[in-house]
């Protein structure tokens, strides 16, 4: 497989011309997905801000197929789109569905369970910004711990947020997927690599994007990218692969860099106390301590 | 530069003007983003060292790397700035717009 990088990438843009923040993070990495999977690619987004900023009557910011579907439907109108082209014979093409944070682990979770279950030949890709930025950052199944959204509010009782993240990676790993990886675009080699793979597994892949959010997270928006390659970094996410059956680290840092340097640039968690950052990097370490035991072997 | 343009386009004014199906082909834009912009990227072409790093972080895919200089999309830059702080040399100054 050829390394994918600025210099190997093409210059074709098929999501261009949308109308998201500017400094995306989410639409940073569709655009690279849309990249790797090229023109005869079909696109189903469900209710979130990529539909939100790519399909603005009469505008029409994917060059290649793409629809909306009904919230709760991401894998099943995926699957349906996968039926369809093999039912016309229509060969050589790839189907994505491409889901927020709340699409995937909360509201689209059934549809995205059936689809890995029935192993159709498609790749879903979740943009995990921790919260439902489109409607105005409500907290999801994503939200981490100590996070202030407009439903989990930070105050003298509560520190935001008070459950962490699900493990959506390792929930899905547990049906058996053909190909599933956790990225950042912080990382986004990586990522591309991760894309490419998944492109070329027969069955369901799911890649787990982290996308920082300007307007969601509070932060300015040249930031982006290197807060994701924080988040990390600081060993708030981290890059993993699920590959017949097996789990692997694709970065294991032998120490992290304080988490309070990536938590306090962005104003969802400046309300954080010492108490409650030591209490996240204890989270964090415990996280860490499962996943190097169990997936370094 | 290779990017999708902006295309000229008339709203269909009644209900029989309307196809059946699809209203609009894909790769269909008719408006620019570039009034979102406070901050314009100029890129120093004398120390930019092609590394592409810039055309890889737009989250907007507004630089162009086919020509033999790397050219900014002014249509579709939104002025996020992300390309000059990720530059490792410094070459891209965002420069505030003037009205």
């Amino acid at each position: 497989m050829v390394k994918l990088n600025a210099k190997t990438l093409h210059n074709e843009e098929y999501f261009y011309g949308h109308k998201a923040c500017g400094g995306c993070g989410e639409s940073l990495a569709l655009r690279h997905a849309m990249k790797v999977l090229g023109p005869d690619t079909f696109a189903a987004l469900p209710a979130g801000c990529m539909a939100a900023v790519s399909f603005i009557y009469p505008n029409m910011a994917f060059t290649t197929n793409a629809m909306i579907t009904p919230f709760a439907a991401t894998g099943a109108v995926a699957s349906g789109m996968a039926a369809g082209l093999e039912a016309l014979g229509i060969e050589g093409t790839q189907t994505i569905g491409i889901a927020g944070d709340g699409g995937t682990a909360d509201i689209g979770f059934q549809a995205l369970s059936g689809a890995i279950d029935r192993n159709d030949d498609i790749i879903y890709l979740a943009t995990d910004n921790e919260a439902y930025m489109n409607t105005g950052i409500q907290k999801s199944g994503l939200t981490p711990y100590g996070t202030r959204t407009t439903t989990s509010p930070a105050g003298k009782n509560l520190p935001g947020s008070i459950r962490q993240k699900k493990n959506m990676f390792e929930i899905v790993a547990a049906h058996g997927i053909s190909y599933a990886a956790t990225a950042s675009v912080g990382y986004l080699e990586d990522f591309l690599m991760k894309m490419a793979k998944a492109k070329a597994v027969k069955g369901t892949s799911y890649i787990h994007v982290f996308v920082p959010c300007p307007t969601g997270w509070g932060y300015p928006a040249q930031q982006t990218v290197s807060l994701a390659k924080a988040a990390v970094d600081s060993g708030l996410w981290y890059l993993a692969e699920y590959e017949a059956g097996e789990f692997k680290l694709n970065r294991n840092p032998k120490s992290f860099t304080p988490a309070a340097d990536y938590l306090l640039a962005q104003s969802r968690f400046k309300h954080l106390t010492p108490e409650d950052i030591s209490r996240i990097e204890a989270q964090r370490d415990a996280k860490w301590e499962i996943m190097r035991r169990k997936w370094l072997g | 530069m290779k990017r999708p343009q902006v295309k000229s386009w008339e709203y269909p004014r009644r209900v029989q003007d309307f196809p059946l199906g699809s209203t609009c082909d894909s790769d269909h834009l008719v408006s620019i983003n570039a009034g979102w912009r406070t901050f314009r990227p100029v890129i120093d072409h004398d120390r930019c060292i092609d590394c592409l790093k810039c055309f890889l972080v737009c989250p907007d895919g507004a630089i162009d790397k086919s020509g033999p200089l790397l050219a900014v999309d002014y249509d579709f830059c939104k002025g996020c700035g992300i390309c000059a702080h990720e530059c490792p040399v410094k070459a891209i100054e965002m420069i505030k717009e003037v009205k």
